[in-house]
């Protein structure tokens, strides 16, 4: 039975995969993808069926969790931001090796524009690089039939599926109408054990195998119902549009697209459906949100007779999210009447809220940092990263999770004193760990500090993997426990914390000074939820 | 029939629950709807937006293009300054006129006034006041969202205070009522302001 539910476009990939028979989600908190799991987390089917909903430590540890579920033959979901899939490249490309069991769909959330990211990769090309389909729903109802199709196509060819969401498809909001609830699966192996043990011997094996499979997707892709060529009258023009890109162009022509137009929303990328596109259309416009992937590949290096439009030759900005408005510019119609822009307003930009323990953990660092005009600080991801924003500008590096750590180490290594690392409790049992174990190794000279708020903050308070055991974490990778050190962040603590971390960073080896109070956020929730 | 809205106001002030109350008539109403949210980083007190659209016939884009925007619903006045260029020629814009100052460099009263002047159709509205007056201060989006609905054509406001009471029937009778009541002066306010 049919039913009408106003849906982000997470929720509906996430009630997509809980009625096609999810065993389990695995995934760690990124924007804009963390809507998905905790929409499987909250739904009364996800308790009725006993479906794994925990988070991960990281994407890497989802990945692999969720190739273990499949290889039992059961359909297991894998979400992360788009940077979540450097984290869990490895498992990603080793389950392209040993293909799936049980429907294994992999979700991206790419973040053109960077709203909340520190980079725009494109999701598509990990699904290029490991030879596997992708799919790029381009609307909320269309994302919820796909993660189904996703499922079903995971098992049916035996391979594992990657879902590339983009911010204004995982984050808005649409009517969607579902129904049809599928059984989950039963235990069952593969019937190609050697497939999964990755010798070489296996492996070259399934090389050849795989690039065979790739023919194969190359060719459904071909007859998807997700790639559609339609026609229009004016051959002046082709249109290739991918994924939500297709919604801005439609939206410039409410009476319809007088140029013939190819819609791609799944790949491997349709050739065929271009090339009967190019026979009637000497110049093409590429819309795709992201990097130039297709663009790229159509123009190629040579000279084909064809001229391609958008992102590299200037007719769409190079870089950022497509709008309605840039792909009207790319389409050379004028621009609709506006109103000039405000010349009062200024910028507001983001901060660490009002009483949170970050800022009193900056106040005290920054106050005894004064007294060491040599020091350098590497700090990390998380709300803190707010930290290097007025009017604290605590810090000289953030890169990616856990680059607080190793970058410090490697500072210290190069002479660098005092070298003082930030990472947040959910970051360092993310991607942190390792890198204390090599500094701890090498005896590197540094003070890192975990600022500890008790949950992972920025994505909006998920479970943090290492609460209440970060000081036996520490301790297990070999911190000595005089220099395990921890401190409450609050302004009359100031002259310990003060204190503290002068002591430390006065010793010459590994320090870690853990900064603990709650997130002013969750500290609220739970407080309202006791009353 | 379509209906373009932005609504604008500083992380944590509540732009959301409003967009929750509409979208629920929406939904009751069997128009189309699209609502791009923002979330992460830019939630932590910077200035936040959703573009919320309705329609009867299908709505391609998730994000409304420039001068196409009929409605920019604001619960701070220079945050409703900031999506000019989306506004259409003859668009609105309903704002709260208390100023929600986080930064050192915000603009002084007088000329944000002057700005919102300058423009054709403006329903200024201190919804905080309104919303102490009948003793429910927290409900100062509801306040706002009565006075959006004297211009917001597409859903009738027996249908928006429908959506507050499925959207709050959660949280007890008294909540809803409040809620209604805010609902209902910020509506008075508007239609006043409007027949003069």
């Amino acid at each position: 039975m049919a039913e009408k539910h106003l849906l982000l476009g997470d929720e509906a990939l996430a009630l997509g995969a809980l009625h096609a028979g999810l065993s389990g989600v695995y995934a760690y908190p990124g924007t804009p993808s963390t809507e998905i799991t905790e929409f499987i987390q909250n739904h009364p089917l996800t308790r009725e069926r006993n479906i794994h909903c925990d988070w991960s430590s990281n994407e890497k540890t989802a990945m692999e969790a969720a190739l273990g579920v499949s290889y039992c033959g059961k359909r297991a979901l894998v979400c992360m931001k788009h940077v979540g899939m450097n984290v869990c490249a490895d498992g990603f490309m080793g389950a392209a090796m040993t293909g799936a069991n049980g429907g294994l769909v992999v979700t991206a959330c790419d973040d053109p524009s960077m709203h909340s990211s520190q980079n725009e990769q494109d999701s598509r090309f990990y699904a290029d690089f490991a030879m596997i389909p992708c799919f790029e729903p381009s609307s909320q109802q269309e994302t919820y039939a796909m993660v189904r199709h996703a499922f079903d196509f995971s098992e049916q060819y035996k391979i594992p599926v990657l879902m590339r969401l983009t911010t204004r498809m995982a984050h808005s909001r649409a009517v969607v109408e579902t129904g049809g609830l599928r059984d989950q699966n039963g235990l069952s192996f593969p019937e190609n054990p050697r497939q999964w043990v990755l010798l070489p011997v296996n492996a070259k094996v399934r090389n050849e195998a795989l690039i065979a499979d790739h023919a194969r997707f190359a060719e459904t892709a071909e007859a998807s119902p997700f790639n559609r060529l339609a026609d229009g009258p004016d051959k002046s023009l082709g249109i290739i549009a991918c994924g939500i890109a297709y919604n801005y162009l439609m939206e410039n022509f409410p009476d319809g697209c007088p140029y013939p137009v190819l819609k791609v929303s799944q790949y491997p990328f349709p050739a065929g459906l271009a090339r009967r596109l190019a026979a009637q259309c000497r110049t093409l416009l590429v819309l795709e949100e992201g990097q130039p992937l297709v663009e790229t590949r159509l123009k190629g290096v040579f000279d084909s007779g064809i001229t391609i439009k958008g992102r590299l030759d200037g007719t769409l900005p190079r870089a950022g999210e497509l709008t309605p408005d840039c792909v009207r510019a790319a389409l050379g119609l004028p621009d609709l009447p506006q109103h000039e822009a405000s010349q009062v307003t200024v910028p507001r930009p983001p901060a660490l809220c009002q009483g949170c323990g970050h800022r009193d953990f900056y106040t005290a660092l920054n106050q005894v940092l004064k007294d060491y005009p040599t020091a350098r600080v590497f700090s990390d991801i998380g709300c803190y990263t707010l930290g290097w924003l007025a009017p604290f500008h605590a810090f000289h590096t953030c890169v990616e999770m856990g680059a607080s750590v190793t970058m410090s180490t490697g500072a210290a290594h190069s002479g660098v004193w005092p070298s003082v690392a930030v990472i947040g409790d959910s970051t360092f049992t993310h991607s942190g760990m390792t890198g204390l174990l090599d500094a701890v190794n090498s005896n590197a000279d540094i003070t890192l500090c975990i600022s500890d708020n008790l949950t992972t903050g920025m994505t909006g308070g998920q479970d943090s993997a290492g609460t209440g055991r970060l000081e036996s974490i520490c301790l297990g990778l070999g911190v000595a426990p005089e220099h395990l050190r921890t401190i409450v962040p609050l302004p009359k603590n100031y002259p310990d914390m003060e204190k503290t971390i002068r002591e430390e960073i006065e010793y010459h080896g590994v320090s870690v000074i853990i900064c603990r109070r709650e997130c002013i956020q969750t500290a609220r929730r739970h407080a309202a939820k006791k009353q | 029939m379509k209906q373009d809205i932005i609504l604008a106001g500083v992380g944590g002030q509540g732009i959301l629950s409003i967009a929750t109350v509409i979208g629920r008539a929406a939904l009751d109403q069997d128009l189309y709807l699209k609502q791009a949210e923002v979330h992460g980083m830019s939630q932590r007190g910077g200035d936040v937006q959703s573009n919320l659209r309705l329609s009867s016939e299908p709505i391609c884009s998730d994000l409304i293009p420039k001068g196409c925007c009929d409605l920019i619903v604001s619960l701070e006045p220079m945050e409703a300054l900031r999506y000019l260029p989306y506004l259409a020629a003859d668009g609105w814009i309903i704002t709260n006129t208390t100023p929600f100052v986080n930064i050192p460099n915000y603009p002084e009263e007088t000329a944000l006034r002057a700005e919102l002047q300058r423009l054709p159709h403006v329903i200024a509205i201190d919804v905080d006041a309104i919303a102490k007056e009948i003793r429910s201060p927290r409900s100062a989006n509801m306040v706002l969202l009565g006075a959006t609905a004297s211009v917001l054509r597409i859903l009738d406001p027996d249908k928006l205070r429908d959506g507050i009471r499925k959207v709050f029937a959660r949280k007890g009778e008294a909540i809803v009522d409040t809620n209604i009541a805010a609902f209902d002066a910020g509506y008075a306010y508007a239609k006043e302001h409007l027949a003069r």
